[in-house]
């Protein structure tokens, strides 16, 4: 079902989304998308070929984007939202508060080209504070795929689904993850490595990375476990409290870390357990640079989030 | 249509303005047992309400998610006094529950919650959502060759907020003969008159430049209101909108066009003189 891989096996999670909203389509007439002059970022080319009458492109204008969608819903219509995370979300926060998540209506949002995919356009158009702001509305599932496997799934779990969710897609190239029995579920999170003396939690385009990080732990004899936390909001919170039981943890995320998934992870296990942490992202502003050149700047990086699971297990009491 | 049988229709407008008083009366009770809410603004479109809800709109309060419903759209979300008796004159749920305005739990609100309530199809309050979301529905209805119409009443200050703006467009380019937005045309804003504050006039012309077919009538008059809402809007190719020219707190004298009433509550003279005029 996933789109062909791009070079060197990378794939851009933005295909999958494209092809499992149009096989959703084909099966369910009341799958509709909403657009903001946004169908080619969107890879939503091949949808208004094969479906124009059920795709309402509302022109750059993100608060009547979320709220078109919130009556399409109100109309029967099982409404996907798809516009750059950066504009759908901070443009029409408001209606993303008052008439998706407080109304509590069947609107999937989808935000696309997230984090710092758009280094470097510069700040207006990293859309690395998504999260923190979404994660308020306590009904908004809250869902960032690894690769193109999870993007499917979650696209599809969304269609399933009565209620508001917010998927954050990336136009990031990520490799296909290696777990050939996984189910995809909101709110499970998924252990890709096992490991007992530190848990790395990440999501998103880190995933891979943090992967990459334990096993170099693993050769260096540091047992490092690593939790994908796809979603957000419900946390799989028996996963983290599993985490702390580890004694120490590193979250990892393409979001800043303020707010993120650092922060929920740091909210549960303050109130529970606590070990120690360190919260890995960005730190605000950034400056201009590709996505890669910012990951690496920031330490976002396999070396990087290795150094901080031996720091945070040096913390350990 | 209105009824073409002149009796019958004189027996509608009646009826509306039968209702119309009854509004003005509960929501005014309201206010004044809450001691809050937004007087002026529910008495302006009193006569609007009860002109959809008893003379236009298609609706089962038994059924309120029956698909083919005329959907309403209260987009002035502060207008709740005016808003709730019309749903329960409407039959949503019991007049009584109308006591419990505003108290703690009350499924009543300051500003209507869907998830509660009947009748309510978007949670509004802050200005300037309920186009958006009515255009969304219109454009679902379109899809599906549905012959249900979608209402929305806005308040004229309201459309200071640029995302009517963004809706309009949209509705114009779609061709949403299905939507009819009322615009209640009171001419003040919380602070001051709309056009001391940001100009709308000329109102009817902008509407146009979007793409809309446009009424304007009188707000209170709902032998006007219900000629302009009732026609049908089949083959028409544009939204509709009606600039319904009403006076805010209309019916009461001391409060008619009275800024101070935008969310003015009334003292127990007040609230005898206002009732003994609402008759």
């Amino acid at each position: 079902m996933s789109a062909a891989p791009k070079k060197d096996g990378y794939f851009d999670c933005r295909d999958s989304f494209a092809s499992a909203i149009e096989a959703l389509a084909e099966a369910d007439p009341r799958i509709v998308t909403v657009v903001s002059d946004s169908v080619g970022s969107s890879k939503l080319g091949g949808f208004r070929k094969k479906f124009p009458e059920r795709m309402v492109n509302v022109g750059i204008a993100e608060q009547t984007l979320v709220a078109v969608g919130a009556g399409l819903a109100n109309g029967g219509k099982v409404p996907f939202v798809s516009a750059a995370s950066c504009f759908l979300t901070a443009r029409a926060m408001e209606q993303i508060k008052a008439d998706i998540a407080y109304s509590n209506v069947n609107v999937k949002l989808v935000g696309q080209s997230s984090g710092v995919a758009y280094g470097e356009l510069g700040p207006t158009h990293h859309s690395i504070e998504d999260l923190a702001w979404l994660r308020l509305f306590n009904n908004l599932t809250l869902v960032v795929p690894a690769d193109p496997w999870q993007t499917e799934q979650a696209i599809r779990a969304a269609a399933e689904i009565d209620g508001p969710v917010f998927i954050r897609v990336s136009r990031m190239p990520v490799p296909a993850l290696d777990r050939s029995h996984a189910v995809f579920e909101f709110g499970k999170a998924e252990t890709l490595v096992e490991g007992t003396e530190a848990t790395i939690i990440a999501n998103g385009t880190m995933v891979h990375r943090a992967v990459a990080a334990a096993k170099q732990l693993a050769s260096e004899g540091i047992s490092a476990r690593v939790v994908n936390m796809a979603t957000v909001n419900p946390l799989d919170q028996q996963a983290i409290l599993d985490a702390a039981s580890t004694g120490a943890i590193v979250t990892v995320e393409e979001h800043s870390v303020r707010g993120g998934l650092g922060g929920a992870v740091a909210e549960l296990v303050a109130s529970n357990d606590p070990v120690p942490m360190r919260i890995m992202g960005f730190p605000g502003f950034l400056p201009t640079g590709s996505a890669e050149w910012l990951m690496e700047h920031f330490g976002l990086t396999e070396p990087g989030i290795a150094d901080a699971v031996r720091q945070t297990i040096a913390r350990k009491k | 249509m209105p009824p073409a049988n002149p009796d019958l229709r004189n027996d509608i407008i009646a009826a509306i303005k039968d209702r119309a008083l009854w509004i003005r009366r509960r929501s005014f009770q309201m206010v004044y047992d809450a001691q809050l809410g937004h007087p002026g603004g529910d008495f302006s479109a009193s006569d609007i309400l009860a002109t959809l809800y008893f003379g236009v709109m298609r609706y089962d309060p038994k059924a309120p998610q029956d698909p083919a419903r005329d959907r309403f759209v209260m987009s002035k979300g502060h207008c709740t006094g005016a808003f709730y008796s019309a749903l329960a004159a409407a039959g949503y749920f019991p007049e009584e529950e109308l006591k419990t305005y505003m108290e703690p739990l009350s499924k009543l609100n300051g500003h209507p919650n869907r998830n509660y309530l009947p009748g309510v199809e978007t949670n509004t309050g802050p200005l300037g959502h309920g186009l958006p979301v009515a255009v969304g529905i219109a454009a679902a209805g379109q899809m599906d060759g549905a012959s249900f119409r979608t209402f929305v009443l806005t308040g004229d200050g309201e459309l200071q907020e640029g995302s009517n703006w963004e809706a309009a467009l949209t509705a114009g380019h779609r061709k949403l003969e299905n939507l009819t937005v009322v615009v209640d045309r009171n001419r003040l804003q919380q602070g001051a008159r709309t056009e001391e504050t940001a100009t709308l006039d000329p109102l009817d012309d902008k509407w146009k430049a979007f793409g809309w077919r446009v009424e304007v009538v009188d707000g209170h008059d709902p032998g006007a209101l219900l000629e302009v809402l009732s026609a049908s809007p089949k083959g028409r190719g544009k939204p509709l909108c009606v600039v319904a020219n009403t006076f805010k707190g209309k019916g009461v004298s001391f409060m008619h066009d009275n800024v101070a009433w935008h969310h003015g509550v009334p003292n127990k003279e007040q609230y005898e003189q206002a009732m003994a005029e609402l008759v």
